[in-house]
């Protein structure tokens, strides 16, 4: 178990690094941010006082060892637009995203897994086709146009929510609606599949064959299995949380992490990108490492296999 | 019209044993899609005996009794009679058929590793029957979980209870169904090919225990297999199954000494001999028809060396061609055609 875990946490930092080199080199690589801070028609004695204060006159892989040994110090650097400290202007964003975040995924879970195990239950039934065709309009139609259409309906055309924006309970429903909306259809599907596996195993015709009633088969038999493939969607959906919202929080102009991403991408702003993702890697990873424990926990096969160094 | 003529009447395949029927199944057919796969199954099952169903792949030896329990995919139309003790079956409340499954009417599958459920212990998969139809509960779950363990040979029973499918052998697995099976106390256990996922050594042993068990117990044996030697050491009667039919039932020795349809004379040379001498096995040529093609006439005709024109067109009724001997073969039925006939005409009447 031991070596297990260090395994799987030496993994998890390979995993931080390679993300923070690669956001290192593709900011630093696609734009100067010099530019695109200062402004075009800043002077050059500015511009040159700009690079040199915040060391992008350096070569690039002494900028990147500073760069890495400042992160090891839990240095994360400093806002080249606002100056303060990049963690405190991101985690200052966090509570906005998971207001809408957190509720968009208790809904996926909510909507999702109930129908899709329902479907699968009742396969081919006229609910399962409808679970099956809302969860493929669901997951095709992308978040932003999804979002577009219902403020077009609701916002503009009933006037019953706000476009965006903050402020009230109303301002959330639509963003969390709209991401709440293509992961429950995702779930759907997955769960709907899953238990459609589960369900021809032989080992519920065996249930069955104890004359152990189908709800209980179902309870008792099926769903213990089906939930092992599941966790590892809902572990996507949960590493997720923080870096979801991109899309939806500038459809709906809300001051989220998202919000501060795009903001910080179009400037350039180096340290808070990499602060942000630093974070949605280090959420990614971490959820990650749930999800293998919870496998252990619920699959005794790979408990087994854990305990025993991955043999 | 044609199935009409292929279905024996069930007074016509009585039991070996007076003791009177224990299950009776009449006319089972079973369809797929459209496709008939299981064309009118007629036997009855006497308390205690044994029977052994055998027949190659796709004859229909799993759907028969699968369709008994109610344990097909919704995907099956099933229709006919199973009566066991004089109570239909096929068709009753969900909640009927759950108490006579795994308490009165037990079955065990192929390949014990996936007939278990790999995320439970195989204590609770076992202590689930004796709850359910033995009203066992608590403690006393684990003591005769372990007694069973003990019964079916399985090797430290008492630690066995919390271990999981996966930390058995496949040997171990099909002892702890086994064990599952008896521990709701069943009258039949229909037990579906249990070996042939096992080697030799372990096949045999666990054959013996089947064979000791049923003694003990006195519950009937259906035991299912490709192998007619198998299922001659175990059983005292055997029925063969082709194309979805019965084609010969009789006493075990009966089938040995004087086997009656071309199918079955087929498996018998097909059987390495007694004193293992090697003798060239003679495989039986050709293969099974798909139930989407099955021929119109004798569905082994295509295949039979003994074939006449007849049997293109005519299903040949299951007769009987001496005390206790079924046969459903046109040519041994030649002989006793008026005899044949007139069973027919009492079928129709
Ligand atoms: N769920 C199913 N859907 C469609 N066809 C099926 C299904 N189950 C069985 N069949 C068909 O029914 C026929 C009889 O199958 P069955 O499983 O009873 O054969 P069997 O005699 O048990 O063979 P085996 O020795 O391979 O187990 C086969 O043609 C098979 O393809
Ligand atoms: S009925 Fe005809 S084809 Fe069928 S087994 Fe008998 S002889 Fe062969
Ligand atoms: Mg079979």
């Amino acid at each position: 178990m031991l070596r297990f875990a260090a395994i799987r946490i030496l993994r998890a930092v390979l995993t931080i690094a390679l993300v923070v080199t690669f956001a290192f080199l593709v900011l630093r690589l696609s734009g100067d941010p010099a530019r695109s801070i200062m402004g075009d028609d800043a002077s050059p004695e500015a511009m040159a006082a700009f690079r040199r204060e915040w060391g992008l006159d350096q070569p690039l892989w002494a900028q990147y060892l500073h760069y890495f040994a400042a992160i090891l110090h839990g240095e994360l650097g400093r806002s080249m637009r606002g100056g303060g400290p990049a963690l405190d202007l991101v985690l200052g964003r966090i509570p906005a995203t998971l207001m809408l975040t957190l509720p968009a995924l208790l809904m996926k879970l909510a909507i999702g897994i109930p129908a899709g195990i329902y479907a699968a239950l009742h396969r081919d039934s006229a609910i399962d086709r409808a679970v099956m065709v809302t969860a493929v309009a669901g997951y095709t139609v992308p978040s932003f146009v999804l979002g577009l259409v219902l403020v077009q309906v609701l916002a503009i055309w009933f006037a019953w929510l706000p476009t965006g924006g903050t402020g009230s309970l109303q301002h959330l429903i639509l963003p969390i609606i709209t991401l709440g909306v293509g992961g429950a259809a995702v779930l759907a599907r997955f769960v709907r599949s899953a238990m459609l596996e589960v369900l021809g195993q032989p080992y519920i015709r065996t249930a069955s064959a104890k004359g152990i009633p189908w709800a209980a088969v179902v309870r008792g038999h099926a769903l213990p299995n089906a939930a092992i493939p599941t966790v590892t969607i809902v572990g996507f959906m949960v590493g997720n949380l923080i870096a979801g919202a991109v899309v939806v929080e500038s459809v709906f102009s809300w001051p989220g992490l998202g919000n501060l991403l795009v903001v910080s991408v179009t400037a350039r702003d180096l340290a808070v990108v990499q602060c942000i993702l630093l974070l949605v890697a280090v959420a990614m990873v971490l959820s990650n490492l749930i999800v293998d424990f919870l496998y252990g926990f619920l699959d005794p096969r790979l408990a087994e296999a854990n305990s025993t160094g991955g043999h | 019209m044609a199935d009409l003529v292929g279905t024996a009447p069930a007074s016509a395949f009585p039991a070996t044993s007076s003791s009177g029927a224990l299950l009776t199944i009449e006319g089972l057919t079973v369809d797929f899609s459209g496709v008939r796969v299981l064309r009118g199954i007629d036997l009855t099952l006497s308390r205690g005996e044994s029977l052994g169903i055998v027949g190659e792949s796709g004859s229909g030896k799993s759907v028969t009794w699968l369709a008994t329990l109610g344990l097909l995919p919704r995907t099956a139309n099933v229709s006919g009679s199973v009566q066991l003790d004089g109570q239909e079956m096929l068709g009753v409340a969900a909640s009927r058929l759950d108490r006579i499954r795994g308490g009165r009417v037990a079955m065990i599958f192929q390949d014990p590793s996936s007939a278990l459920n790999p995320v439970i212990r195989i204590g609770k998969q076992v202590g689930e029957v004796l709850a359910r139809h033995q009203g066992v509960s608590g403690a006393n779950i684990r003591a005769e979980t372990k007694r069973l363990f003990d019964l079916v040979g399985l090797p430290d029973a008492a630690r066995r209870f919390d271990a999981y499918p996966h930390e058995l052998s496949g040997g171990q697995n099909q002892r702890v169904m086994i064990a599952m099976a008896l521990a709701g106390k069943p009258d039949v256990l229909v037990a579906d090919e249990p070996t042939t996922a096992l080697d030799a050594t372990i096949q045999a042993q666990i054959l013996d225990l089947l064979t000791t068990i049923r003694r003990e117990t006195g519950m009937a044996l259906v035991l299912i297999s490709h192998d007619l030697g198998v299922v001659s050491e175990t059983c005292e009667r055997i029925m063969v199954m082709y194309g979805g039919r019965v084609v010969e039932a009789a006493p075990s020795d009966s089938i040995f000494a004087n086997p009656q349809h071309p199918y079955t004379q087929g498996l018998l040379a097909a059987l390495p001999p007694f004193d293992g001498a090697l003798h060239r096995l003679i495989p039986i040529e050709g293969q099974v028809p798909e139930p989407a093609n099955m021929p119109p006439g004798c569905p082994f005709a295509p295949r039979c060396a003994q074939r006449m024109t007849v049997c293109k067109e005519t299903i040949p009724p299951l007769t009987q061609t001496e005390a206790g001997h079924f046969s459903a073969c046109i040519a041994g039925a030649v002989t006793e055609a008026r005899q044949s006939l007139k069973v027919h005409k009492s079928v129709l009447a």
